[in-house]
């Protein structure tokens, strides 16, 4: 069967598709068009699947309708119950799903390659779609396993210290080589057991990329895994030669990877070091040195309440501390009355806060903490020194002056809020013991002007907002 | 479509890509990924195209499988997303 150009009308429509979907990611530019952009995808996907049905033979409609429901019920409940401290979790889930849906379709392509407009008059598969589809199901089943191990590790079903085998960076770059041939190999002989092997190896490395790679480094990971479920949908689009299914790989695809560039920069890694895995293991072993004990304050929520009381201008610092002790509700109402009384209250979010990029501002958006008092690292850090206030809750690494100064910390070069010039440091802690991800002491726990607040997160900020009322 | 006129297609989305979602305020970068994820699912057309066809069962029931899987996510990433924005107000003056 010779592949027939399909008519000039679907053709249009798969690329109206594409260019919805462009304007879905281009709404996200400001919060007030977002919600506009995220109807044109809707209506991008509803193009795409009704065109493909109308213009395909459809042997039984019923089961695909079936399909859609059953799949659709599920993703539907997902999204209503899911809380938002769990995102991070199920983006990597549903990264896991477009993997496989890749992985299952190029599977498909190859034992139907007439379906697919893909054989030749000899019933072989042409060779340009062989590389195409060999590297659909390769990066499809990357982004399989690895995403399935970065939710395990997300959601606490699996300890997010890194796990390093001996010689894995030549066990990787050999079964990457090894996958890459056969692909070539492929275009000359389309034996299965060729395809196949392929398919195992790539569930292998997507699964042994993503263990080295520690807790702190998530964020860059999901990313990561992102951009690739992108460029497997891409892939796939080749084989189909489907304008919208290129376009909308082609986004994903820089969208995932321009992600991963700010999270790396974020935290001063290169992009190889985090592949590479293994932070987090080190850095605690580091910390394991010898400790001299340091004088700290201690204060509590009357301190706090009635210095923030006194303040002009208040910033809030909140880490994923924050978010695990589901504290946002409390600080938001402490911000609330603070505004009441007069009191300029701001938030400072720093770019890997949280687990995944954008995570504390969704958090805050959840608590009705307003968009307009959200700020962004490079936009606050210079009101610091004027602030009278520094409330930092759940952050630590973020706001680390050895960041600046230690040439030997594992943070070294990291951007870091400016936290140590204002005039009082309140920093909410469980306690003194636990440090950050990185695993390093923080200078500010022990300044003049700082007092820990040791208690949980949530706890803290209510009884704040009590004695704030009296 | 010959190859050269589906890769200056994919070459320019790129480019397109790479601006539009430079454009995206860090505020938006958890539905970013969320919406993107839930486009990423287009992958359904090629899905549906093995669900449809006659021929080999196999592959009709491996589409009919990921049909239902890029369907969890088309749902499920649009309504996340819608979820998500709805939440981000502007301060009431």
């Amino acid at each position: 069967m010779e592949h027939t150009a399909p008519p000039a009308w679907v053709m249009l429509a798969y690329l109206i598709s594409g260019v919805f979907f462009i304007l879905a990611l281009r709404g996200l530019s400001s919060p007030a068009t977002s919600q506009r952009g995220n109807r044109f995808g809707m209506a991008g996907m509803l193009i795409a699947v009704v065109t493909t049905l109308v213009t395909h033979e459809v042997a039984s409609l019923p089961e695909i309708l079936g399909a859609i429901a059953i799949g659709g019920g599920i993703g539907w409940v997902t999204a209503r119950k899911i809380a938002m401290t769990d995102m991070p979790q199920l983006v990597a889930a549903f990264h896991s799903l477009v993997g496989m849906a890749a992985v299952l379709v190029a599977a498909a392509a190859f034992l139907n390659p007439a379906a697919f407009g893909i054989a030749g008059e000899d019933g072989l598969i042409n060779p340009v779609s062989r590389i195409e589809m060999g590297l659909g199901i390769a990066i499809g089943a990357i982004t399989f396993s690895g995403s399935v191990i970065a939710f395990l590790k997300l959601a606490g079903k699996m300890s997010g210290a890194p796990i390093l085998l001996p010689l894995r960076h030549i066990i990787n770059l050999g079964t990457l080589a090894a996958i890459l041939g056969l692909i070539g190999y492929f275009t000359v002989d389309q034996s299965p057991w060729i395809f196949w092997t392929v398919t195992a190896l790539a569930f292998l490395i997507g699964f042994l990329l993503i263990i080295p790679i520690g807790g702190a480094d998530m964020p860059v990971v999901v990313s990561m895994l992102n951009s690739y479920s992108g460029w497997a949908a891409a892939a796939m689009g080749f084989t189909l030669h489907n304008t919208a299914m290129i376009i909308t790989g082609a986004l994903v695809g820089s969208s995932g990877a321009i992600l991963s560039y700010i999270m790396c920069k974020a935290m001063n890694r290169s992009f190889i070091s985090v592949i590479a895995g293994g932070f987090g293991a080190e850095a605690a072993v580091s910390s394991g040195e010898a400790k001299e004990q340091r004088p700290w304050k201690r204060g509590s929520a009357e301190d706090a309440a009635y210095m923030m009381q006194q303040a002009e201008s208040v910033i809030i610092v909140p880490g994923y501390g924050m978010a695990v002790a589901q504290a946002q509700h409390a600080l938001r109402e402490m911000a609330d009355v603070l505004k009441k009384q007069g009191v300029s209250v701001k938030y400072a979010i720093h770019p890997v806060a949280g687990r995944m990029p954008g995570h504390m501002n969704v958090l805050l958006a959840e608590a009705s903490v307003p968009y307009d008092e959200v700020f962004e690292l490079e936009d606050i850090n210079s009101e610091f020194a004027q602030a009278d206030v520094a409330f930092i809750i759940g952050a630590n690494d973020v706001v680390n002056p050895a960041a600046k100064t230690d040439k030997t910390s594992p943070i070294y070069g990291m951007p870091v809020f400016d936290v140590d010039k204002a005039k009082t440091v309140f920093f909410v802690k469980r306690s003194m013991g636990g440090v950050g991800y990185a695993g390093v002491d923080n200078d500010v726990f022990y300044m003049d002007q700082t007092m820990m607040l040791l208690a949980d997160a949530k706890k803290m900020c209510e009884d704040i907002v009590k004695s704030l009322q009296h | 479509m010959d190859f050269i006129t589906i890769l200056s297609v994919f070459v320019m989305a790129c480019f397109v890509g790479y601006y539009v979602v430079w454009s995206v305020t860090p505020a938006l970068h958890t539905p970013l990924m969320a919406v993107t994820n839930a486009i990423s699912s287009v992958i359904i057309v090629g899905a549906l195209i093995a669900g449809a066809a006659g021929g080999s069962p196999t592959a009709k029931w491996l589409g009919l499988v990921a049909i239902a899987l890029a369907s969890v996510n088309i749902f499920g990433g649009f309504a996340v997303t819608a979820r998500m924005l709805a939440m981000y107000k502007k301060k009431e003056r």
